[in-house]
């Protein structure tokens, strides 16, 4: 008689680990972060370092300090929530905007509701929406011109409270055209003005292509659902294009609005947050159009130079009751 | 035929599929042959036969609860030569009463007279033959299958399409007795009445849907249905939903809407038991994996051990690390090889340790959401988890934790190693248990009330006697009183014949009804006119 040891089914299962997935969305983020770097030059390495350096620390400690720690720090979710952190900050911004940042991000968003998968909100929109709020200067510094690597690193590093960085900051794309268009400017003058030039505008489509790159990459993987992508970019049309048709001149092209801010990488990679997201799919379809909605309304009538995070912030609320609201019908319950 | 399509399941790339299997082999006669007195879904079987009595090969050694009263038949003649504790199928090593029957090697039958003119046949007497055959459901719960053709239908299905990955045991039998398989259909179709006859299989058997394609050529009315190779779309439900578009009722079954599912091999089997009078004593078993040196499918004798069709096989490979009684996402995890293999074993998987999910450790749920994209009922499992870990049993309810067919489909794709489903089915075995309790402690208290209104009537019903009798006694006393003052001798003499009276009464009413619990007692009934 041979004898065996027993388990329980299923016996077998798919290779893929929480530590797997997250590695991929990080790869997927590369040829956006790659396209980052290029535009604005080396702030955003800086940034990036600066972020998963803190986010690791961290986790690390915020894990041990946990009386169960379910997940050690070796599950790559820290490292994701740092390096969308550091994409949407402004690649100039001082070092303890970065601290504080992760620390609101990882301590209050993500440990304080009991770490990995119980945080209701996304932890690195946390962070973004809290540095914008206390730091509204220092969290929105992107460079006027491409600084060189010692540049960078003196504005980061030395840069404090009472240091002004206005020689060297220009305002984003989405500034300037608020700004111009307060002023009565239309949009085919504002896109050839060359404050709207200096401000990078070109480079916001490619960015948003790249990113827009590595969530088609997530997508083949099925480590992300079309719902919430396609949900952000539907809604982003639908809210833009009727406007744009009635008056061009005036409004935004639908293709602007995506190009433009974070709202691709939020599109990809925040709002197929599956933790802080939907997940029934008519959930995830309805929370993409609510990012959408609520991101452009921002950017309309807002103070802020972008919205997404705070859209993402207001939709990571509602999802429980978008999720409640959109169960799928069980099989064999109310059926003919 | 068109063919809808069912919510999630895991698609033929995620899954380990047996190819096409080589032709069926035989598995020898072992020593032994162990036959559980117990159904698949544990109810009893009532024993036939004693220790030392000879049988032949399908004669009827116990048989079933059910209407019918299904048999089990003895596998091959020999000699019963105990009735012992055996292991049965289960993951901790439980035993139970088994029959052990030694064979005498002569193999020798007991044939049910065949009943040539089956197609003519009355559908009562093709159930009863089913039933004196031991012909129960071969894919896998075992229903007799007599018992579920009891209720007319409309749509027959015969399902070929393989429950699990690595099982190919209907595959071949299809490759190999299709002509068995489509005159099964027609038989069970004339004792079910159904119109619609519908032979389902993957799309990847492409031997046997030849096979089934030449045995269907001068056979009108029956439909090959090929469906796209998804796990579990072999289940009942599932089949349903893809061939029919429709969807069984929660807490219904598929016959109140029409429709019956039997498994082609039952199909088969039933027709030889109907035509050729055979019982069912063998079945194919698909043995694989990558524990055991040469794997295949195989027609076993029921009742043989595992340990028979392994040797069979070759013997182990040296990494066999488990062993499973059934497929690879729902089947039984067995602590040894002695267990012996039944009506309803349709697989033996020895997997090797590099074919099993690694031991990792259960990380948090982050509620990817790939259980509820693989839900094949359209259940939302994080959210039951969620509910079930914080002990919501009502909200889990809510949410259709009863509908969960438990294929296994969300452990399989959670990346964090949660075992959801063995989750689920814990707390639906503990929402059973709470809900027999329940129902006990009710029927409890309502025997207690009723006991309680019972001794009250009874005490009322005595008073009024007493009260009745003294008044009886007091008025005849009054009316001898008179004449005859001096009674004092005179008392103990009626009340002796009143005890002699008693006494003879309730032996008449002993005599009357022996079976009467609440016979005589105390203050009974004084006169032989009262007793009735």
């Amino acid at each position: 008689m041979k004898t065996f040891a027993t388990a329980l089914a299923p016996h077998i299962s798919t290779p893929r680990r929480v530590q797997r997935v997250m590695a991929e969305v990080l790869l997927a983020l590369l040829p956006g972060a790659a396209l980052q770097l290029w535009t604005y030059g080396p702030g955003h390495a800086f940034q990036l370092v600066l972020a998963l350096v803190f986010g690791l620390a961290l986790e690390t400690a915020l894990s041990r300090l946990r009386p169960a720690p379910l997940n050690p720090a070796g599950d790559f979710s820290a490292a994701v929530t740092a390096a969308l952190f550091a994409l949407s900050l402004a690649p100039l911004a001082p070092w303890w905007v970065s601290a504080f940042g992760m620390f609101v991000a990882l301590g209050v968003a993500k440990h304080a509701y009991g770490g990995l998968g119980a945080n209701l909100f996304n932890p690195a929109m946390v962070g973004c929406a809290f540095v914008l709020v206390a730091f509204p200067h220092a969290a929105t510094t992107w460079p006027a011109y491409t600084l060189g690597l010692a540049e960078t690193a003196g504005a980061i590093f030395l840069a404090g409270p009472g240091i002004t960085w206005d020689t060297l900051s220009s305002a984003t794309p989405l500034d300037v055209a608020r700004q111009l268009g307060a002023q009565g400017l239309r949009m085919p003058e504002i896109y050839s003005s060359p404050l709207y030039a200096d401000s990078r505008a070109g480079a916001g489509p490619w960015i948003a292509l790249a990113y827009t790159l590595g969530g088609l990459y997530l997508l083949w993987r099925r480590i992300i659902g079309w719902q919430a992508p396609v949900g952000v970019i539907a809604g982003t049309v639908l809210m833009t294009l009727p406007f744009w048709l009635l008056d061009a001149e005036r409004h935004a092209s639908p293709l602007q609005q995506l190009g433009s801010g974070g709202l691709m990488l939020a599109a990809w990679f925040v709002a197929t947050d599956p933790v802080s997201g939907c997940t029934s799919p008519r959930g995830r379809l309805i929370f993409g159009a609510g990012v959408a909605v609520l991101t452009l309304i921002i950017r309309r009538w807002g103070t802020f130079p972008d919205g997404v995070a705070f859209a993402v912030l207001l939709m990571n609320a509602l999802a429980p009751l978008i999720d409640r609201a959109t169960r799928p019908r069980i099989y064999g319950r109310n059926h003919a | 035929m068109s063919l809808h399509r069912i919510h999630g399941g895991l698609a033929a790339a995620a899954l380990p599929h047996a190819g096409e299997p080589a032709a069926v082999r035989p598995c020898p006669l072992p020593r032994r042959l162990y036959l559980p007195l117990t159904e698949t879904d544990g109810g009893p079987l009532y024993c036939r036969v004693s220790p030392g009595q000879q049988v032949r090969r399908g004669e009827a050694l116990a048989h079933a609860a059910d209407a019918l009263a299904t048999i089990l038949p003895a596998p091959t003649s020999g000699c019963i030569v105990a009735i012992q504790d055996h292991a049965l199928a289960r993951s901790d090593g439980s035993l139970a009463p088994h029959l052990v029957l030694e064979p005498d090697g002569r193999d020798e039958p007991l044939l049910l007279p065949p009943m040539a003119d089956w197609a003519q046949a009355d559908p009562q007497q093709l159930r009863r033959r089913l039933a004196e055959a031991g012909v129960i459901g071969l894919g896998g719960a075992g229903f007799a299958t007599a018992q579920k053709l009891a209720r007319p239908v409309s749509t027959l299905i015969l399902n070929g399409a393989e429950c699990e990955p690595y099982i190919s045991c209907d595959q071949a039998l299809l490759q190999e007795r299709a002509a068995d398989v489509v005159a099964g259909a027609g038989l069970l179709a004339r004792i079910a009445g159904a119109r619609q006859i519908i032979i389902a299989l993957q799309d990847r058997m492409l031997a046997a849907a030849d096979a089934l394609r030449a045995a269907l050529v001068n056979v009108p009315g029956i439909t090959l249905a090929q469906v796209p190779t998804v796990y579990p779309q072999g289940g009942e439900r599932q089949l349903i939903e893809v061939l029919c578009g429709r969807e069984v009722p929660a807490g219904s079954w598929p016959v109140d809407i029409g429709i019956a599912v039997q498994n082609v091999a039952t199909a088969a089997a039933a027709w030889r038991a109907v035509a050729l009078g055979e019982a069912m004593t063998t079945r194919l078993i698909s043995l694989a994996g990558r524990g055991v040196v040469s794997g295949g499918v195989f027609e076993v004798r029921i009742g043989a051990t595992i340990a028979t069709l392994i040797e069979a096989a070759g013997g182990y490979a040296p990494d066999a690390a488990r062993l499973v009684l059934g497929g690879p996402l729902m089947g039984i995890s067995l602590p040894h090889d002695e267990v012996a293999l039944t009506r309803t074993s349709n697989a033996i998987l020895v997997l090797a340790a590099a074919e099993l999910r690694p031991p990792a450790p259960e990380q948090a749920c982050i509620r990817c959401g790939d259980c509820a994209t693989a839900c094949p009922v359209r259940l939302q499992p994080q959210e039951l988890l969620r509910l079930l870990r914080a002990d919501d049993a009502e909200g889990a309810a809510d949410l259709g934790l009863a509908e969960c067919i438990e294929c296994g489909c969300c452990a399989f794709v959670c990346p964090a190693q949660i075992p959801l489903v063995d989750i689920y089915r814990q707390a639906k075995t503990a929402q059973a248990i709470a809900r027999t309790a329940r129902t006990r402690a009710d029927q409890a208290r309502e025997r207690y009330r009723a006991r309680g209104q019972r001794l009250a009537r009874e005490q009322a019903e005595k008073v009024a006697r007493v009260a009745a009798r003294r008044d009886a006694l007091a008025q005849e006393q009054a009316a001898a009183n008179l004449p005859t003052p001096a009674t004092a001798d005179a008392a103990p003499v009626p009340a002796a014949r009143m005890d002699k009276s008693a006494v003879l009464a309730a032996i008449a009413r002993g005599k009357a009804k022996r079976t009467n619990a609440n016979g005589p007692r105390a203050g009974a009934p004084q006169s032989p006119g009262e007793t009735s």
